[in-house]
Formats: structure tokens, C-alpha cells, sequence
């Protein structure tokens, strides 16, 4: 039997344990996201997801979709929650979008833009955070990490191996590496780990190559997230 | 060669007189001159107000990075800082030579900067100067005057300029701040669509370009006298050169001759300029005071630029541009041309040049070639080293062996010109404001010295950590009562 809820005004169909993430996904309509993934466990801390339901907010990602469910995830008072959320990461970290080589094809920026996030708005905290280099083959630029934790759900759950972990709470969480000096050089991270191709932003990038794609051919370039959604079903065009 | 304007012996008993902001240039500076009651200069400064930090925030970044950060030092010249790190990043990955495509297609993307720079400062920056004379009224000494009484003048330097962008365009992806050079190449070649976008227009494009030059040879020689007088200061010249002693802006060795036009060196590798030149530092400016070492601080200062590469170069390769340096050459009667207003005349023959270069380039069936890229084993230094429009450009960097910056060095055409540039305006106090009564007409006279250096300040100012200061405590009388220096290397004395 079908079962149905409603998004937006359009009726969605579901299977029992499914999100309204998932059915929104299988039914083609795009609801804004950056810690999910449907290759792993729903996460549902980047809170971009955030939907209302009756007036309630949740994450589309972790909620469970159940019958005759009235959703809104497009409304002016949603989109603003979102671009909120948005502002405080960009803020959190160091996003140089002008000099990044991820730019184009970052599925932070696309976000940005798909909700109308087009400057920052909060003060920037400017954290003080280094460049792991160590790797032969992969960089970890801390500055970008937006703490998403796809690379270590994907090291853990996928890889066997988890190399990476969050270390510290509220603002001074931050991502930790598994090796006795804590650099990626020294683990035993590779570049054909899952962990390697799942990061929504700059932050783990294969060394030496950013900029190959020319301007007006890079991902988004082509066609807003919301149409051509997220940078992992693209992997091998945008690395 | 160096006037004694630089440093008056009492400042405390002289009045001072401020041009600030400076107008018609690139970035924010100012000029200060100390006078006595007799209105006599007594020092006259060229400050840099502005306050960067690109060689200290790109430590710890990786090294591929480079081309497309550090050409956020600039909006103007962007292109040069994104090739000149590109080429030292070539030889951080050990590559000495690139593919054809990869050569002609960031060629192409350096002549289409040059072509776009020089228009903007000749017709927005410099032309009321020119066309209107310099004690022409302030309200009407501007681009709005041009538009308004020189119409098409106008339009051929917007249009120069916009022609300029596309080939930027067309190369990098963006007009401003785009991607195209990568360590070891580019990351797009010409399609045949985008050389004949450009084709369609670069007839007219040189047509203009010749019309540019025929205009500011004809106001030049109109007035010899004082345009040869104007701001003049014998200096000595840095350019790059081609092996032949042609023109050249991409790749070339580095060639200095004194102000009499004789060979102080020639051809030198690039990646030995640190052995030639070095950096002092100056308490009262940001800006860092490059000379020749051989010849030290004093007598070592140069210029770059236009007036530095026409003067320095045998020739042009391109015929246009080759029958105007002659006549160019004529003009200095056997001697290097020093006048400063004869730099507009030397940066509108390169406009030209740049004209006739892309179409040559645009013929090149290389521009449309597969081979972008090369690689090789890393290394721990890069230098690169091209002839922006405003001058010699230096990067230097060096990196540690997992790819990240470690260390900085940028001297950039503006910075070169800094001795020349505060030279001249001492010329120009000592020879036109000595004595007179300061009116607005007189201190333009200041700022038309510096405009034809084309100066652009914000390039300039790159430097971080390296500022020494002077701190002096005086008592109502003017004597000195304590003092403080930071040293460049942050260390205080007393």
C-alpha cells in the first residue's frame, strides 16, 4: 500500500523507515544538506536539513516520514533558519571561497547560494587552525572542516579503520586524527579510503591538483545543487 | 642622481602640506612636504598608507595554491601576480619548461593584462593630464572632462580596456581574479569559438592602439621642453629582455644599464635575482626601497616600467610597435629617455605591442592544443619573475617538503619604483613649488609625477612584520627628549 505525506504542497510516497529525506530524495525533490549522506547513518548535526512539520522544527534527515505528514521545507521563515545556520559555519571556520581550490564544486558554497546566503553576516572568529600536509597523496585543511563527520562515519563504518574522531565539545570541537603525532602522514588513512572522497567542503582534498577544472565547467558552475545535487555523485568529475 | 630632499634636518620648525588622498592612481597614498616660512621644500615623501600582510597569511598555505591567493593583492594587475606565482610554482615542481599550449595560452592571457592595464591608466588615470594640460581645473581634470570634450577618445579606452578583460576572459575563465595558470601549465586551452570572439575585434583594437600612441607622441613633442623637464630623474633601469635583447614581458633575462644607457648586467637567470638585489627598509614608509647590490642603497635605486623596458630593450618583435620605439629611441639623442611624462609614450607603444602580439598569438593553431600540463619532482625554492605592467615582478617562495609555504619574498613593480618615484616628486618640488605660494594647480603637479609611474599602492604594501618604526618625544621647543626604535627585526632600542 502507498503511504504519503506532503512536501511542500506535493505528495510524497514513502516506505515505512524511510526519513523524509530519503523519500524526498527518491521522489527527486531537493531539501538542502550537508552532513547526510545516504551511503551512511543518518547524522543530523549540521541542522541544514531543518524542516517544519506542525510548527515544529526538525532535521529532515534523522525525522522519520510517516503518513499524511504535512512538511515545509521552502518557506521564508525555513530558508532564513537555514541561511542562519550557514552564517555561524562560515564564521566558524575560515572559508576563503575567493582562493579556494574547491570552489565551484563545494557543496558548502552551493548551499550558501541555493538558500540566498550571498555574504557573511556574523563576526568572523578567524581560528587559528594549521594545514596538515603530512600525507604523501591527501591535505587536511582544518580551517574548512565544518565538523559533518561524514569522514569519520565513512573511516569507521566504511574504511575499518577510524582514523578520524571529534575531540572536545560545543566551540572547541574539532576533528582529531588517529596516529601517535595526530597528523595524517602518520595514520593509516589512503587515498582510495572512502573517508578521502566524502567531504562536503575543502577540507580533505588530494595534494597538488585544485584548479584543474576551469572556471564555467566546474560542478555547480553548470547547474545549482538543487539540480544537479551533491558533490559525491559527481566524485570523479570534481577531484 | 638622488636629490637631499628626503629627510629635512629640523621638521620640527617647518610647516607641513599633505596631498591626501593621492587621486588618479591605483590604491591609497599620500605626499608630504615640510616647508619653511619662505615656502622653501625642505623634504618632500611619498607615503604608502596602506597595510597589507600577503607574505606572512600565505605561510602554512599549500603551495598550488599560490596563483590564484596571492593575486588577491591586486584588482588591477591581478593576472601578473597569478603568472608570476605560477611560473615560481613551476619550478617548486621542477618543471623548466612548459608545453607549447600551456606557454602561448598564458602569453596570450599577460599581453591581454598589459593591453588592459595600460588602457585604463592612459584614458581614465592619465589622459585629463595630457589633454587638458595639469593646471587645468580640478572639476574638469578628470574621465567625466574626457568623455564629455573627447568623446571618442573616451570610447576607444574603455573599449581597449574591455578587450583586454575578454582575452583575460577567454584564458582564465573570469576577467578578474580567474584560475588558468596551474603549477606546470594551464588548466584550459583556446576553443576555436573563444580566438574568434576575440579575432573579431582586434583590428579595430589595433587601430586604436595606434591612434593611443600617435596622441601621446604628438602631445609630448608638442612641448618638448617641459615634458623632457617635467619630474625628470636620471635613473638607472631593470627590465627583463629577450635572448636577443628584444622586448619581452613573459620570461627573459634580467638586464640593468645606468642612466647613460651603459650595460650594468645583462641577461642574468632570474632565479639569481636575490644575489642582485636587495630590499632597505625606511622608518617612515611601508614600502620597501629595492637597489642594485653592486651599486648599494645610494647610488643603487632604478626604475622598471615602460621607460625602463623601451629604453632597455633593442627592439620590438612586432613591426608597429618596433618603427615607434625608433622614433621613441630618437628622442633620447643617443641616451636612455629619463623623462617621467615620456613613460605614458612608452606605455602606449607597449599597448601596442600587446595589440599586435595577440593577433600573431591568435593565429597559433597551438592555442588550441590538448597538452596543458606538465609535472616533475618537488623542489624547495620557486622564483618567477615577469615584467607586470608597471614593472619587474618578483616571487620568491619557498616551501617545506610536504608542499607548505614556509617563506615569502614579493617585489613588486611599484615597490621597485619606489625610490624613482619619490625622486621625482622631490624633482618636481624643487623645481615648480621651491618658494610659491601652494595652490591645488601646483600640488596636481605632485600627483601628474607619480600617476606616470602608474604606481599601484595596494601591490605594493604586501609586507607584514617587517615595519621599523621611529618614536621621538620632543618638548615645546622642538628638542628631543626620548626616542624608540623597532628595528625590522622587531627588536627595541632607545
Amino acid at each position: 500500500m502507498n503511504k504519503t505525506f506532503t512536501l511542500d504542497g506535493r505528495e510524497i510516497h514513502f516506505e515505512t523507515g524511510q526519513t523524509i529525506m530519503d523519500a524526498a530524495l527518491a521522489a527527486g525533490v531537493y531539501i538542502p544538506h550537508l552532513c547526510h549522506n545516504p551511503e551512511f547513518a543518518p547524522h543530523g548535526s549540521c541542522r541544514v536539513c531543518v524542516v517544519d512539520i506542525g510548527g515544529r522544527q526538525v532535521s529532515a534527515c534523522t525525522a522519520a516520514a510517516s503518513e499524511g505528514l504535512q512538511v515545509d521545507s521552502s518557506s521564508e521563515a525555513i530558508q532564513a533558519t537555514r541561511r542562519a545556520i550557514l552564517q555561524m559555519l562560515f564564521v566558524e571556520g575560515n572559508h576563503v571561497c575567493p582562493a579556494c581550490e574547491k570552489s565551484g564544486a563545494c557543496q558548502l558554497q552551493a548551499v550558501a547560494y541555493y538558500t540566498g546566503m550571498l555574504a557573511p553576516h556574523f563576526t568572523h572568529f578567524f581560528p587559528r587552525r594549521p594545514v596538515d600536509a603530512s600525507h604523501p597523496d591527501v591535505v587536511i585543511d582544518f580551517n574548512r572542516c565544518i565538523l559533518c563527520e561524514l569522514c569519520v562515519r565513512a573511516s569507521r563504518d566504511h574504511d575499518g579503520k577510524r582514523v578520524f574522531a571529534i575531540s572536545g565539545r560545543g566551540l572547541e570541537s574539532h576533528l582529531v586524527i588517529d596516529s601517535p603525532s595526530g597528523l595524517l602522514g602518520d595514520s593509516s588513512f589512503a587515498a582510495g579510503d572512502k573517508a578521502a572522497h566524502v567531504c562536503p567542503t575543502g577540507a580533505i582534498l588530494p595534494k597538488g591538483r585544485g584548479y584543474e577544472t576551469p572556471i564555467g565547467e566546474r560542478l555547480y558552475d553548470r547547474e545549482p545543487i538543487n539540480i544537479i545535487g551533491d558533490v559525491r555523485a559527481h566524485e570523479e568529475e570534481v577531484v | 642622481m638622488t636629490t637631499n630632499l628626503e629627510t629635512a634636518r629640523h621638521p620640527e620648525t617647518l610647516k607641513r602640506v599633505c596631498i591626501e588622498p593621492l587621486t588618479r592612481v591605483e590604491g591609497h597614498g599620500k605626499v608630504t612636504l615640510l616647508l619653511d616660512e619662505d615656502n622653501h621644500v625642505k623634504q618632500a615623501r611619498l607615503h604608502i598608507v596602506e597595510f597589507r600582510g600577503f607574505e606572512k597569511f600565505i605561510q602554512g598555505r599549500p603551495y598550488w595554491e599560490l596563483p590564484v591567493l596571492v593575486q588577491r593583492l591586486c584588482g588591477i594587475c591581478p593576472v601578473s601576480h597569478h603568472l608570476a606565482a605560477a611560473k615560481a610554482c613551476d619550478h617548486l615542481i621542477g618543471v623548466d619548461r612548459l608545453t607549447p599550449t600551456a606557454e602561448k595560452v598564458r602569453r596570450l592571457m599577460h599581453l591581454g593584462q598589459v593591453l588592459q592595464s595600460h588602457a585604463l591608466h592612459f584614458f581614465h588615470l592619465s589622459s585629463p593630464d595630457l589633454l587638458f594640460g595639469i593646471d587645468d581645473a580640478v572639476a574638469h581634470r578628470n574621465i567625466v572632462g574626457v568623455i564629455r570634450d573627447h568623446p571618442e577618445i573616451a570610447m576607444q579606452g574603455v573599449l581597449l580596456r574591455k578587450f583586454g578583460q575578454e582575452v583575460i576572459r577567454v584564458t582564465s575563465g573570469k576577467r578578474v581574479h580567474g584560475t588558468g595558470a596551474l603549477p606546470g601549465g594551464v588548466n584550459k586551452n583556446v576553443s576555436l569559438e573563444e580566438r574568434d570572439l576575440l579575432r573579431a575585434d582586434i583590428d579595430r583594437i589595433l587601430d586604436w592602439a595606434e591612434k593611443g600612441v600617435q596622441l601621446v607622441k604628438r602631445i609630448i613633442l608638442t612641448h618638448p621642453d617641459f615634458h623632457y623637464r617635467f619630474a625628470t630623474v636620471d635613473a638607472n633601469t631593470l627590465s627583463l629582455v629577450a635572448p636577443d635583447g628584444g622586448f619581452e614581458l613573459y620570461d627573459g633575462g634580467l638586464r640593468a644599464r645606468d642612466p647613460q644607457g651603459e650595460t650594468l648586467f645583462d641577461h642574468v637567470d632570474d632565479q639569481g635575482y636575490a644575489e642582485l638585489i636587495h630590499e632597505e627598509i625606511k622608518p617612515w614608509s611601508y614600502m620597501k626601497f629595492p637597489f642594485i647590490v653592486a651599486l648599494g642603497p645610494e647610488k643603487g635605486w632604478y626604475r622598471v616600467g615602460p621607460l625602463a623596458r623601451v629604453n632597455n630593450c633593442e627592439r620590438f618583435h612586432t613591426p608597429l610597435a618596433e618603427q615607434e620605439r625608433q622614433d621613441f629611441a630618437a628622442a633620447g639623442e643617443g641616451r636612455p629617455l629619463q623623462a617621467a611624462l615620456a613613460t605614458h609614450w612608452a606605455r602606449m607603444i607597449e599597448l601596442l605591442h600587446c595589440a599586435e602580439a595577440i593577433r600573431e598569438l591568435l593565429a597559433d593553431p597551438d592555442l588550441q592544443g590538448t597538452d596543458l600540463r606538465r609535472d616533475g619532482r618537488l623542489h624547495t625554492t620557486g622564483i618567477g619573475v615577469l615584467e607586470a605592467p608597471r614593472g619587474t615582478l618578483f616571487h620568491h617562495y619557498e616551501i617545506d617538503p610536504d608542499g607548505l609555504v614556509t617563506r615569502a619574498n614579493l617585489i613588486v613593480s611599484t615597490t621597485n619604483n619606489n625610490q624613482a618615484m619619490n625622486e621625482s616628486i622631490r624633482r618636481v618640488a624643487a623645481d615648480d613649488l621651491d618658494g610659491q605660494e601652494l595652490t591645488e594647480p601646483l600640488l596636481n603637479r605632485i600627483e601628474v609625477a607619480i600617476r606616470a609611474y602608474d604606481p599601484c599602492l595596494s601591490c605594493a604594501t604586501h609586507a607584514l612584520g617587517k615595519m621599523p618604526l621611529e618614536l621621538e618625544l620632543l618638548d615645546a621647543d622642538g628638542h628631543r627628549v626620548g626616542r624608540l626604535v623597532r628595528d625590522s627585526d622587531g627588536s627595541v632600542a632607545s
